[in-house]
């Protein structure tokens, strides 16, 4: 049995969602091109995954497990939609900028992974730390992303100038490829590499052994 | 007439890719392409409730959803498209368990074939985020069939390159810390990259 501490702190960097898990990729990558859009993301997913676990986890008992996927779906989407109209009554720019990644937080992994694998088997009080946790997990990886894009690709910080552009009169030359799709996957590789070079227990085993070179030892 | 539906299928297939330009259903994408044939199987049945759930949540939008849609019911100022979350995924949902049931029924080996990932489907974000797309960009109902179709192909086309790149390293002597997942990550990477090279094709 975990203790509550535990239950906390490991999705952090001991059993990440993005980087061991292999959960809620998806909108990990697509929003984290500025730091205001993936502080929003982080902020709307933590809140969907707290609240969805501690869902679950009530009603976990009374649900036949036939439908538990569709009531869990439900439940979710409901959540999602409270986000959303929230969002767009307060923030609607950086609704319109998130656009359908809002919508797909239904969907993410993440949400219905943690209902499914830890939710469903424990109480409330541990079912909102847990997915606090995950979110948690899921936000470090997504600024440490949003860290790198944004002041590389186009000089700025939540907005703020940091690396003067040469556009603007300054040294930096901007590079492009920061603001498109694959240096997500370069940035979220290397992240991995580090974790792992970090923590050498979450290395996958090779599927393949290479044998070792016997040429010379023959030409002997 | 013909041309703008060719131009939107090449568009959705190469030029928008769900899994390479927006990141959609990433997880099953990275999970489930160590192999060819698992990976095509996939993608086929990704295609096929794609093509179905685009159009269809289409029709629920336009004529139950949308601000003032139910106009031929009597009711001209309800408007409930903020229940459209909660609505296409019943129907993704309801979709891919119709489709099952249909494929165990008429087509039993392709139902074999498919197995485990068809349930798998309801929560792959591409096809959610089609469905989101479509409602974003106001497409028509023939448009969306397009859409949702070519959306599948590319879908399907990138998962099935994975696989391929995948097998091959299987083999290479990658540095410990980035063996699988890593690894995986730059290679979609660079797919991705070379993706982009058919960004300024229109017909």
């Amino acid at each position: 049995m975990q203790t509550p501490k535990e239950v906390l702190i490991d999705p952090i960097f001991n059993n990440n969602p993005i980087a061991l898990q292999v959960l809620g990729v998806c909108s990990a990558l697509a929003v984290t091109v500025n730091m205001s859009t993936t502080l929003v993301m982080c902020a709307a997913v933590t809140f969907v995954t707290t609240m969805s676990n501690v869902l679950v986890s009530t009603v976990r008992n009374r649900v036949p497990s036939s439908i538990r996927i569709i009531v869990q779906m439900t439940l979710i989407a409901s959540l999602v939609i409270v986000v959303d109209q929230i969002l767009r009554a307060v923030a609607y720019d950086i609704s319109k900028s998130l656009s359908v990644f809002v919508g797909l937080i239904i969907t993410n992994c993440i949400v219905m992974g943690r209902a499914e694998a830890f939710a469903m088997q424990n109480g409330p009080w541990l079912s909102a730390l847990d997915g606090f946790g995950n979110a948690l997990g899921y936000s470090v990886i997504l600024i440490a992303v949003a860290l790198v894009r944004e002041p590389l690709g186009s000089g700025t910080l939540l907005g703020y100038e940091i690396l003067p552009r040469v556009a603007d009169g300054g040294f930096y030359y901007t590079n492009g490829l920061m603001l498109l799709a694959p240096s997500a996957f370069f940035i979220i590789g290397l992240f991995i590499w580090g974790i792992r070079s970090w923590k050498p227990e979450q290395v996958e085993e090779p599927t393949y052994e290479i044998a070792p070179n016997m040429q010379y030892k023959e030409a002997m | 007439m013909l041309e703008h539906y060719l131009g939107l299928f090449i568009r959705a297939v190469f030029i928008e890719n769900m899994a390479l330009t927006f990141f959609l259903g990433m997880c099953t994408f990275i999970a489930i392409s160590k192999k060819i044939s698992t990976a095509i199987g996939l993608g086929v049945a990704v295609t096929v409730v794609l093509a179905i759930t685009v159009p269809v949540n289409n029709l629920i939008y336009n004529y139950l959803l949308r601000d003032g849609a139910l106009a031929w019911a009597g009711f001209p100022d309800v408007d409930l498209s903020f229940l459209g979350l909660l609505s296409y995924i019943g129907v993704i949902a309801a979709m891919v368990q119709i489709l099952e049931m249909f494929l165990d029924r008429f087509v039993p080996r392709l139902y074999n074939a498919l197995g485990v990932f068809l349930p798998l489907i309801t929560v792959n974000c591409a096809i959610m985020g089609a469905s989101l797309f479509m409602i974003e960009r106001d497409y028509t109902f023939a448009e969306s069939t397009v859409f949702g179709l070519g959306a599948g192909v590319g879908w399907a086309l990138a998962i099935t390159a994975l696989a391929g790149v995948r097998e091959k390293l299987q083999y290479s002597d990658v540095p410990e810390g980035l063996r699988g997942l890593g690894i995986t990550f730059i290679s979609v990477g660079l797919i991705s990259m070379c993706f982009m090279s058919f960004g300024g094709i229109d017909i």
